[in-house]
């Protein structure tokens, strides 16, 4: 696994963190890790690192986010900065990173609450038994049990399968 | 049929009555819904927005519960009709500037108006006379179900009916009130309050939404909010604040009536006598000066002049209404001069108002001017 910072060196240091219910994973090499201060384990931040991480990437690529674009549609993150709408409803998923933000700040919460098609059903009870299986694993994995984790994670997979949803990475 | 016969007079609209509508002029639940498999409106080619105008307009008409409806692309509509569906909040200015590939549908009773590829592939509306928020959520949430059946929309568990822009994803949903507030105005403390509404999430607006401005001391009050909390929490927090505000409206309306009623009474016999005498007059102008009227019939200082009356005068002199009344375009200025006749006629009958409030006791004086 290669380091996400400098994309050079062998990623020896897996952080996890667990940030309102969402858990983030980044991989850095022993001299990033350094770097970052991540060797220190009181008080770093994954969110300042990846804030950080993002901001370098963007420097590095200028606009090249910003030149993704929607299979469906061929809509482009481009074209929502200038139009402020989306292209169509998969859009949704092809900018999903780049709306998080914005959707947190424009909303009460960031995952829906209240009235779903009934044809929609069975794929809100698939997310329900989701997300309970997510919390599980979230709790297993700062218990530092790994065995259990990854019975969780072959379970949450095996639901996404159900879901149509691509799998996580292990 | 047209647009035009289809239509209630405005004279049978000013009849329509409601719980609170003396401050609470109309209650209105939108919900945005999109298909599954097109874009958006704003980036779907002109044959895909023309197909799915014609799906969704069958779907909406051939339901039970829109018996008589009235249907129609929005190029079979002139601009006169599209304004003066606009002067009737049944579609937004966005709506009237469509032409091809968009379309409505509007309920025999029109407290039901469906726009098709407006920002969304749907947007429905539920209009209902004064504060009817809880009904008007049940009768768009009926519509939405039996619609959902024929329309494949498009949904995400997460992030449930996907929009076109991200501030409406979610629910979908956007519930407002129109409220008139000339005590609060008059007493100065409506920034004030527009303040407070604003730090509880919600948006105020004026006449004609986004971006209006609030004449005749009408104000429109919505959620903005649409993901992470359902439709009843969204419509129940408003019923909440909007009773705060007619509890505020009254108690303004009061105070000033204790400590001010000159400078009220002088607002009032003010615009009477402008509406009443004019000889020119612009649509903004009027619906300023008709508010006050709306007020002193609220206070009772017209005993013989009815509601519907004013509703009325509200409704016609506003550009599209009194265009339609005369054969040719007119300019602004030929408008303000018939708006003006026609004021002048339909105020004919009507008394002065009376020059104390009903109950009060001896002249009138301000308390700041008589300490």
């Amino acid at each position: 696994m290669i380091c996400s910072v400098c994309k050079k060196s062998e990623a020896t240091v897996h952080l996890t963190q667990i940030i309102e219910n969402k858990m983030q994973t980044i991989d850095l090499c022993e001299s990033c890790s350094k770097a970052k201060g991540v060797d220190d384990p009181t008080g770093f931040s994954l969110a300042a690192i990846l804030l950080g991480l993002g901001a370098s990437q963007e420097l590095a690529k200028p606009g090249a986010s910003e030149g993704i674009k929607c299979s469906q549609c061929g809509f482009s993150l481009a074209d929502f900065k200038k139009a402020g709408r989306l292209g169509c409803a998969e859009c949704y998923v092809t900018f999903a990173d780049a709306l998080q933000a914005p959707l947190k700040s424009m909303h009460k919460g960031t995952r829906h609450v209240g009235k779903a098609p009934q044809t929609q059903q069975p794929i809100l009870d698939y997310s329900e038994k989701l997300r309970s299986l997510q919390k599980k694993l979230e709790q297993t994995v700062a218990k530092e049990s790994f065995e259990q984790a990854a019975i969780l994670r072959d379970e949450i997979n095996k639901v996404k399968e159900l879901m149509g949803q691509p799998k996580g990475n292990p | 049929m047209t647009i035009d016969a289809f239509l209630s007079s405005p004279a049978d609209v000013s009849r329509r009555t409601g719980p609170n509508d003396q401050i609470v002029l109309s209650s209105r639940v939108r919900l945005a819904r999109n298909l599954r498999g097109t874009p958006f409106p704003g980036w779907a080619k002109k044959a895909d927005r023309t197909k799915l105008s014609n799906t969704i307009r069958a779907a909406v008409e051939g339901l039970p519960s829109m018996p008589g409806c009235f249907a129609a692309s929005m190029d079979d509509l002139n601009s006169l009709d599209k304004l003066i569906l606009v002067e009737r909040h049944l579609i937004s200015r966005e709506h009237a500037a469509k032409n091809g590939g968009s379309g409505l549908v509007l309920s025999r009773s029109e407290s039901i108006c469906v726009m098709i590829n407006e920002e969304d592939h749907l947007r429905m509306q539920s209009l209902l006379p004064g504060l009817q928020i809880r009904q008007a959520w049940q009768a768009i949430d009926e519509l939405d179900t039996l619609l959902e059946k024929k329309l494949d929309y498009a949904f995400s568990p997460e992030l449930g009916y996907l929009t076109a822009c991200p501030t409406n994803v979610g629910t979908g949903i956007r519930v407002s009130a129109m409220l008139h507030l000339p005590g609060l105005v008059l007493a100065e403390q409506v920034n004030q309050i527009i303040q407070a509404v604003n730090k509880l999430g919600l948006a105020v607006r004026g006449l004609y939404g986004e971006g209006t401005e609030a004449l005749g001391n009408i104000f429109q009050v919505s959620n903005q909010m649409t993901l992470g909390e359902s439709e009843n929490d969204i419509v129940e927090r408003l019923i909440k604040v909007l009773a705060q505000l007619i509890e505020h409206e009254q108690n303004a309306r009061a105070t000033l009536i204790e400590k001010q009623p000159k400078m009220v009474l002088n607002h009032i016999g003010r615009s009477y006598g402008i509406l009443a005498n004019a000889h020119s007059i612009s649509s903004k102008e009027t619906m300023n000066l008709l508010s006050l009227m709306f007020l002193g019939l609220d206070l009772g200082l017209f005993p013989t002049l009815e509601r519907a009356l004013v509703n009325e005068l509200f409704l016609i002199t506003q550009p599209a209404h009194l265009q339609k009344q005369f054969s040719g375009k007119l300019t602004a200025e030929e408008r303000d001069v018939l708006r003006a006749n026609m004021l002048r006629d339909r105020l004919l009958a009507v008394k002065r108002p009376t020059a104390r409030f009903p109950g009060a006791e001896g002249p009138a004086l301000d308390k700041a001017a008589n300490p």
